[in-house]
């Protein structure tokens, strides 16, 4: 029985995408047989961010309008074994995703993938609340601001009040939190959240913190999810961050600034 | 824990809540008058919708113990009218007796606003108040003619985060919220406010005008307070309030706010 994730967040530009193909391709490197789901119908992006853009024949749509089989809308990595990506349609809007459908490709996911993960569109509309409706397990991007602090806390409630677990009165969806875009410099100048400021309010347990770097932007101009890029910061904190998803006990890294010498001043390599 | 609860709910095959519903009162001071359908039928025509099949209650205080009138043939041409006699309250021993007979529930006299309801539960400390009808709890709801007067209606708790965005509504009853409450979040009740986390949403008690009901809070981080609808926003609530517990009331019709000592 394969594990439903939802990577949301309520707000736009914080990182679900980015971490939803960072997350996807984590889970497929340890050995899971993953499916990444774009549910931003309209607005197609995770093709983009995973390098797979130029081969999208068929859609998530296509599918569920019975234009396509899902095997014909499934791409496969070319990097790492195990790893699938199922696209959106750019042309259509977020009306295209009927509750039944996206049931129906679910359900037949769930036949032979470990993890389906669903990379939600932003806002709490149709798109988001279809992203998530089905989801076990909840990952809330989240950026160290007082705006993304809010939105995520929409989204929670939202999570536990019109996903399937809570209206079907079932164990309810676990929620973690994923912090991105942290800048530990900025945060010791009182310029952002601190963890615990937003721990505070969000209440919900930390399953990683992402620092800010410039290796995501180059990442996904090319097409390449940022864990694949061992030399940066954020590709070894999503990659902890997998970790801790799937129980290993790993220390939080990146959360304070790093000294720095005169040495690596000069030499400063961007993180 | 909470959906085993609730697992254990659905597999029983029924629920007893207790609820309140608006009934009108016919009060009934001459029943056998030769005008009295005459004119009720008259007063019906003025608002038909308003008034058809509406559930009432007749009120037979103001009649003497020496009135005679056949109870039976009064409650058909009441019906006659569209309206449904459901209950009725008061009058001499006779009539209630024949009231009764007919299969109307009596119900508690008093004001209107007290013409309600079962309480679900027998409550263990509801034992300690003697000769309480809603002592003896299921046996009382298990006869259907007696309709009990709530005793003790049961706060609202919270024990999840109350997130942005939503809102919980306590009425005619106290809300207690044993965690936080994030901005953007709406708390109501038209009794206190009791928040055992930080508040940092909005808070409104007395919602229904009550100006003795107060806010409770263990860190002050509001948006908003307000009791019977004096309220202050954040901007006015001064900083020697902030992240303290404090009690918020209407002192003299002012909005006041006071440290909990021993907090």
């Amino acid at each position: 029985m394969s594990k439903i994730i939802v990577m949301t967040s309520g707000k736009g530009g914080v990182g679900k995408t980015t971490s939803s193909a960072a997350f996807a391709t984590g889970l497929a490197l340890r050995g899971f047989k993953t499916v990444v789901i774009d549910f931003d119908v309209g607005l197609r992006n995770l093709d983009l961010v995973m390098g797979c853009e130029r081969r999208v024949v068929f859609d998530f749509i296509n599918v569920i309008n019975g234009e396509a089989k899902l095997n014909q809308a499934l791409i496969k990595d070319k990097r790492i074994e195990n790893l699938y990506i199922l696209p959106t349609s750019q042309t259509r809007d977020k009306d295209a995703l009927t509750r039944e459908g996206v049931e129906k490709v679910l359900n037949e996911l769930s036949k032979e993938f470990d993890y389906i993960l669903c990379d939600s569109p932003a806002g709490i509309e149709r798109g988001a609340l279809m992203s998530l409706y089905f989801a076990d397990h909840a990952i809330i991007v989240t950026n160290p601001e007082v705006s993304s602090v809010r939105d995520s806390d929409r989204i929670l409630g939202v999570l536990n009040s019109r996903s399937r677990r809570a209206e079907q009165g079932l164990e309810p969806v676990t929620q973690q939190l994923l912090l991105t875009r942290y800048d530990p410099e900025r945060v010791e100048k009182g310029e952002m959240l601190k963890v615990d400021d937003v721990l505070e309010i969000l209440a919900i347990p930390l399953l990683g913190v992402i620092p800010e770097s410039q290796a995501v932007l180059r990442a996904s101009n090319v097409g390449m999810p940022v864990i694949l890029d061992e030399a940066s910061n954020a590709g070894l904190a999503y990659s902890d961050a997998v970790g801790r998803f799937l129980g290993e006990d790993i220390d939080h890294r990146f959360v304070t600034p790093q000294k720095k010498g005169l040495f690596s001043r000069l030499l400063r390599r961007s993180a | 824990m909470s959906s085993a609860s609730q697992v254990a709910e659905r597999d029983v095959p029924f629920q007893l809540r207790g609820n309140s519903f608006t009934m009108m009162v016919l009060k009934v001071f001459a029943p056998a008058s030769p005008d009295f359908f005459t004119l009720l039928n008259v007063k019906v025509r003025q608002a038909p919708n308003f008034f058809r099949n509406a559930p009432v209650v007749l009120d037979f205080d103001d009649l003497p113990e020496s009135v005679v009138f056949d109870l039976g043939a009064f409650v058909a041409q009441v019906r006659a009218q569209h309206l449904l006699p459901v209950g009725f309250q008061g009058g001499p021993q006779s009539v209630r007796e024949a009231a009764m007979a007919v299969g109307l529930t009596p119900m508690p006299s008093g004001r209107a606003a007290r013409l309600e309801e079962v309480v679900k539960a027998p409550d263990p400390r509801a034992g300690e108040q003697p000769g309480s009808g809603a002592a003896s709890g299921g046996a009382a709801v298990a006869a259907p003619q007696v309709l009990i007067e709530v005793v003790h209606r049961p706060a609202v708790m919270v024990t999840e985060p109350v997130r942005s965005g939503m809102r919980v509504y306590a009425e005619k009853t106290d809300l207690i919220v044993a965690s936080s409450v994030s901005p953007g979040a709406e708390l109501l009740a038209d009794g206190n406010i009791h928040v055992y986390g930080a508040l940092r949403g909005r808070a409104l008690a007395g919602f229904s005008g009550d100006p003795n009901a107060r806010i409770f809070c263990h860190s002050l981080e509001a948006e908003l307070l307000s009791v019977a609808g004096n309220y202050r926003v954040s901007e006015d609530i001064g900083s020697d309030f902030h992240k303290k517990a404090v009690q918020i009331f209407l002192r003299e019709g002012v909005l006041s706010m006071e440290l909990l000592k021993g907090v």
